[in-house]
């Protein structure tokens, strides 16, 4: 096994996930789940490449990737929800009242 | 022979579930399938020898992260046809944006050479999570501080943004109105009459 075959992987997760946002371009949650997708593709690419160089760093570095996405999961659904509650739709394209 | 195989085997489930998490029609299974994808993920990660972060990756994502999403998606009542209706239209861009990605990233992923396996000098002699324990908790103390930060004001964060304004027939507890109360306001004397008590 090479560090190949892991960044190959990771290249293709990362790929879903972009063409998971264009795919559900109307669906907030999926939207998030998307991009919980991108990070753990990112996470991986940390940890083999954290494998692969005999190097601890990475993995500390993923670990702080997993804080930061539980945050940002946890507070994009608090204001999908209070926006549902406002709007009682959760249509991307009805979240526009910053444009003015 | 059996590593590379089982890193087959969890890679494949992992891409089929992410997959389905973008097509499945109805949310839920998207999420669960989200659960299975990480959980594939995190026994890739023990392949790489990165036990405590599978662990994480187990007890953050598949039982905090996906329950709220679960949570989320069951509590809100939204027609999820509806939003998915001219999706097909963003179709060619979204496959052709991903089809770049997936060139340019699998690129720059072919053409790195590493020294190839692992350099035998630099395997840790300890296990996995305590290797990463003594690192934390020296070198990157102060980061590992901020981040219990972040998390604290995530939680504060989410409470605030749902937390509702009262509406007209919510009881809720005012404690200075509980504290004003009076004898004479809250005990009633009855007189009962002998012989006539319920």
């Amino acid at each position: 096994m090479t560090v190949n075959h892991y960044l190959v992987l990771s290249a293709i997760l990362f790929t879903i996930g972009v063409f998971g946002i264009f795919l559900n371009r109307k669906n907030v949650i999926v939207i998030l789940m998307s991009i919980e997708l991108m990070l753990l593709s990112v996470n991986l690419n940390f940890v083999a490449f954290s494998h692969f160089l005999g190097n601890l760093t990475g993995q500390i570095f993923t670990f702080f990737v997993i804080t930061v996405a539980a945050a940002e999961a946890a507070i994009g659904l608090a204001i999908l929800v209070s926006f549902f509650r406002n709007r009682n739709t959760i249509d991307v394209e009805d979240i526009d009242t910053l444009k003015g | 022979m059996v590593e590379q195989l089982t890193f087959y085997l969890f890679a494949l489930v992992a891409v089929v579930a992410a997959l389905r998490v973008i097509t499945a029609r109805n949310p839920v299974h998207s999420v669960l399938f989200l659960v299975l994808t990480f959980f594939s993920m995190s026994g890739i990660f023990v392949l790489l020898g990165a036990e405590f972060l599978a662990a994480i990756l187990i007890m953050v994502y598949m039982g905090a992260v996906a329950i709220l999403f679960l949570f989320v998606v069951m509590m809100l009542d939204v027609d999820f046809t509806q939003l998915r209706k001219g999706a097909i239209n963003h179709l060619p861009l979204g496959i052709a944006v991903g089809i770049v990605i997936l060139v340019e990233l699998a690129a720059v992923a072919m053409n790195l050479h590493l020294s190839g396996e692992v350099n035998p000098a630099l395997v840790e002699q300890v296990p996995n999570t305590m290797a990463i324990g003594k690192i934390l908790y020296t070198k990157y103390l102060f980061p590992f501080e901020i981040a219990s930060i972040v998390l604290l004001v995530a939680l504060v964060g989410a409470v605030v943004l749902t937390l509702r304004k009262p509406r007209p027939g919510l009881k809720r507890q005012v404690i200075s109105e509980q504290l004003a109360r009076t004898r004479e306001q809250s005990v009633e004397m009855k007189k009962v009459a002998s012989g006539e008590g319920a």
